[in-house]
């Protein structure tokens, strides 16, 4: 697979997942095991451009994938969640950048949310509780989602000017 | 994680082939069931047959009007695609309003299907459950079961089905179209998963050989104004307590076309056939809503934890119905 631009031949027992894998092998411990089990979001990483979580993923499955994970993303998110206090511990910031970017792309793309009130939509302004509904999958346990949302949201404002 | 072979299929024949040869074979798709209930030692699989690879992701246009939705098309791809919004709203938020984000991009829709119950007796392998264990018991029953069943219940399991597209997928009369190495057959949605009766571990008509390549949405024009409405303990990312995918048609006041299937409440995606029948022919208006939501849980069987949903169940059914009449006033 192609991780962060280099490829990685790697050999792997089908049981492996993407995470352990990542974290493991190839020693990217920026992506973090939260609850090893889909409920979290610390785990996020992008595949293809896609968020998706590596804990519930086989890495088997990801063969020939492009994937990026906090070690390979540059992105104005990352200031902006520094400015706006969009963590405390950290622990669970770079599942939340590396979503807030699939999530600003989805955006883009005119997808809509549970919260969309017409679906059929597709210029759909993202507003707070817009992000907070897409965001959803990304649990912060020292509760910094006021912060969280505010990064996301300036970033987005900025992106939709320029 | 028990240790298992992993097959990669190429193409639906090899697919069909490989599970079809291995008596304790799954499919794989985008494992966000599967992988958890492997690592909690509920499935245990000799051989995982990897079918992402297979080429059936599309969502097209069929000739009568419907649309056919490939079994590996992504839960998000779905909801997003732009003939799914327009004709058939209450699929895009049922499954919008499932999971997360992460989670929907990749769940494929065949897998969706068969996604294996959140009760908790399920999950904890200390504990007696008929669907884990035939004839072990049930923990559930006279345990904590705020979360479980009050329509199709047994005396073996009360476990509810957890989806929200199936719910969706109930209302709208799709067919799921399934192939092994005997050939292909198509099964409607509201028959593939079994009540539990004295065999919960048995959850839906697919033979353990077939494979599920698609699920097809008849032409149904009344569609485009429905809803789907779910509520639950936070506000997203949790499994429903009682949700309703509704489609609702009035003409000069009466009640021309109605679907209604309920989710949360029951063992199986819940099409509301009660319901339904007081509703046609009625008077558009919230006395029959009501009258329709208390027909459809007259026999509900609450338990000590979740006789709340009963009374939940009719009012989350009236505010559907209420708020599409509203909408249908409105155009």
């Amino acid at each position: 697979m192609r991780v962060n631009g280099a490829a990685e031949l790697l050999d792997l027992e089908p049981r492996v997942s993407l995470l352990d894998a990542l974290r493991e092998r190839l020693g990217l411990t920026g992506t973090k095991k939260g609850c090893d089990q889909g409920a979290c979001g610390a785990c996020t990483v992008l595949v293809d451009g896609e968020r998706i979580l590596s804990c519930l993923a086989l890495a088997v499955q990801y063969d020939g994938r492009e994937i990026t994970t906090i070690e390979g993303v540059a992105h104005p998110l990352q200031a902006a969640f520094v400015r706006a206090d969009g963590f405390q511990c950290g622990y669970c910031t770079s599942g939340q950048i590396c979503s807030a970017i699939g999530m600003l792309a989805e955006h883009r793309a005119g997808a809509p949310s549970a919260v969309t009130d017409n679906v059929a939509t597709r210029d759909i302004e993202l507003s707070s509780a817009e992000i907070r509904e897409r965001m959803s999958g990304n649990l912060c346990r020292c509760g910094a989602y006021n912060g969280i949302v505010s990064a996301i949201a300036s970033v987005a404002a900025t992106e939709s000017v320029s | 994680m028990k240790v298992f072979t992993y097959v990669r299929a190429p193409d639906v024949a090899t697919a069909v082939e490989a599970i079809a040869a291995e008596p304790n074979a799954k499919f794989l798709g985008g494992g966000t069931n599967l992988v958890d209930l492997m690592r909690e030692h509920i499935e245990q699989p000799d051989v995982v047959v990897d079918i992402t690879a297979l080429p059936l992701t599309g969502v097209a246009e069929l000739a009568d009007g419907g649309v056919r939705i490939g079994a590996l098309a992504r839960n998000s791809h779905v909801a997003a695609d732009p003939l799914i919004r327009t004709r058939y709203p209450v699929l895009s938020q049922a499954i919008l309003s499932g999971a997360s984000a992460q989670l929907r991009n990749m769940a494929t829709i065949g897998g969706n299907l068969l996604q294996r119950t959140r009760c908790s007796y399920f999950y904890d392998t200390a504990s007696p459950c008929n669907k884990r264990a035939a004839g072990s018991g049930c923990a559930a029953i006279g345990g904590f079961d705020r979360g479980h069943a009050v329509l199709g219940t047994s005396d073996h399991c009360i476990a509810t089905h957890p989806s929200d597209l199936c719910v969706a997928l109930a209302a709208l009369d799709a067919t799921v179209e399934v192939q092994s190495v005997r050939g292909v057959r198509r099964i409607p949605l509201v028959e593939f998963h079994r009540l539990p009766g004295d065999t919960p571990h048995l959850e839906t008509a697919l033979a353990p050989d077939e494979l599920i390549t698609a699920v097809e949405l008849p032409a149904l024009p009344v569609a485009a104004t429905s809803r789907y409405r779910k509520v639950r303990d936070r506000s997203s990312y949790a499994f429903a307590l009682v949700s309703v995918a509704a489609v609702l048609a009035v003409r000069d006041g009466t009640v021309t076309a109605i679907r209604l299937a309920l989710g949360g409440v029951a063992t199986k995606p819940w099409r509301a056939t009660e319901a339904e029948r007081v509703l046609r022919d009625a008077p558009a208006m919230e006395e029959s809503f009501r009258r329709a939501a208390e027909a459809e849980l007259a026999t509900a069987v609450a338990r000590p934890h979740n006789a709340f949903k009963n009374e939940l169940a009719d009012r989350v059914i009236v505010a559907t119905l209420r708020q599409l009449l509203a909408e249908r006033s409105a155009t």
